[in-house]
């Protein structure tokens, strides 16, 4: 019962501190769940954004549930991903309730524009830490700079991006494998 | 009756909406035009409230048109219930899916396809993140809309947002053990004291 709440209470943190939505949250997912919690490695982390980018629903809400399943089954998964929703679900409550007008306050907007060089800086930072568990050989730096190139030049969805990572993988492991024996 | 067809719309979003926050919209403008829950109008507030507060835009607006119609109906306990019932009928497909594929991963951890296919997988979601990074970046401390109309160098560069990116990120590299939401609060103190 403890874990659980330990569950709940560890994403409705995460929950409570992400601005800006999925990939603004892997700062926080890394320091809490990685590093604090050892609940996950980082390798894992990106298996469940993969994961998240090719199956029905938001990405934090996804990682919540692959993580509590992990740690503590069926309830565990439920819990954490309670923990997560939750901060939204009292906020927006609140603003729905009694504020209109709430992001076109002067201050707020000052305090936004602060708050996005923040995560600009969190999210670089975890991207360089993804770098060390993501990418280890030749064929992984060719991936990763073909996928950025296309994401960059095309806008193209990342479920084909996903799909054809996936072929890739396949394929390669194959052939190194052929050409071993 | 409403709270059903609400349950079951936000459900239908939550199995559809493939690949993050942002895939929802498309669902929830859709929404906007079919009931009277909440206009288009309010949606793009929306969309600017939930660059404002924490959480997944999806989330916020389940939250927000259940908070809206239940309060027509039984004032803010019915707000309460039909934002907790929205909210719900959003999250309930990807618990459900991930799930299943949790326990599918579990299984097949040790199965060489598998282990192939997140080979390939890694790198390429590192890209996919890292593309997001670069976009934030260049939002945050370049204006190329800007740079283009005047074509003067020195509308490119928000100098401000470029020095605090610098001094946090030097601060965050050398304060690795200080929990990410700090520097979130410093850079909005920052953000209202100078006026970014």
């Amino acid at each position: 019962m403890r874990l659980l709440w330990d569950l709940f209470f560890t994403f409705f943190r995460i929950g409570g501190l992400t601005f800006g939505g999925g990939y603004a949250m892997l700062p926080m997912l890394q320091n809490e769940l990685v590093e604090k919690r050892k609940w996950t490695t980082e390798e894992e982390l990106l298996d469940y954004y993969a994961v998240g980018q090719c199956t029905p629903g938001i990405i934090a809400v996804n990682t919540a549930t692959f993580v509590g399943q992990k740690i503590k089954g069926f309830w565990g998964a439920v819990f954490a991903t309670a923990g997560v929703v939750f901060p939204s679900l009292v906020i927006i409550s609140i603003i729905a309730g009694f504020i209109q007008n709430f992001s076109h306050l002067e201050w707020v907007q000052h305090a936004f524009a602060g708050i996005r060089v923040a995560v600009a800086v969190l999210v670089v930072n975890a991207v360089l830490k993804l770098w060390k568990s993501g990418i280890k050989d030749i064929l992984g730096i060719i991936i990763f700079i073909v996928t950025f190139v296309v994401s960059a030049v095309f806008s193209l969805s990342p479920v084909f991006v996903v799909i054809a990572a996936i072929l890739v993988g396949i394929l390669a492991g194959q052939v190194k494998r052929r050409t071993k024996k | 009756m409403t709270f059903v067809i609400m349950f079951l719309e936000f459900f239908k979003t939550g199995l559809f909406a493939i690949g993050g926050g942002l895939a929802t919209l498309p669902f929830l403008y859709d929404m906007a035009a079919k009931y009277p829950w909440f206009n288009e109008a309010i949606l793009s507030d929306m969309i600017a409230i939930s660059e404002s507060t924490p959480g997944p835009i999806g989330i916020n607006m389940a939250t927000y048109a259940g908070y809206h119609v239940g309060s027509q109906y039984f004032g803010i306990p019915g707000g309460i219930f039909g934002a907790i019932l929205t909210t719900t009928a959003l999250v309930l497909p990807s618990l459900i899916v991930i799930l299943i594929i949790a326990k599918f991963l579990e299984r097949f951890k040790t199965n060489q396809f598998v282990k192939d296919a997140f080979y390939g997988l890694r790198p390429a979601v590192t890209a996919l993140i890292a593309y997001a990074g670069y976009q934030v970046v260049a939002e945050s401390l370049f204006r190329f809309s800007t740079f283009f109309e005047t074509m003067q160098i020195g509308d490119l560069f928000v100098w401000n947002a470029i020095i605090l990116f610098i001094v946090l990120m030097v601060l965050s590299r050398v304060f690795k053990k200080i929990h990410p939401a700090a520097w979130i609060g410093i850079a909005a103190v920052v953000g209202i004291l100078l006026k970014f």
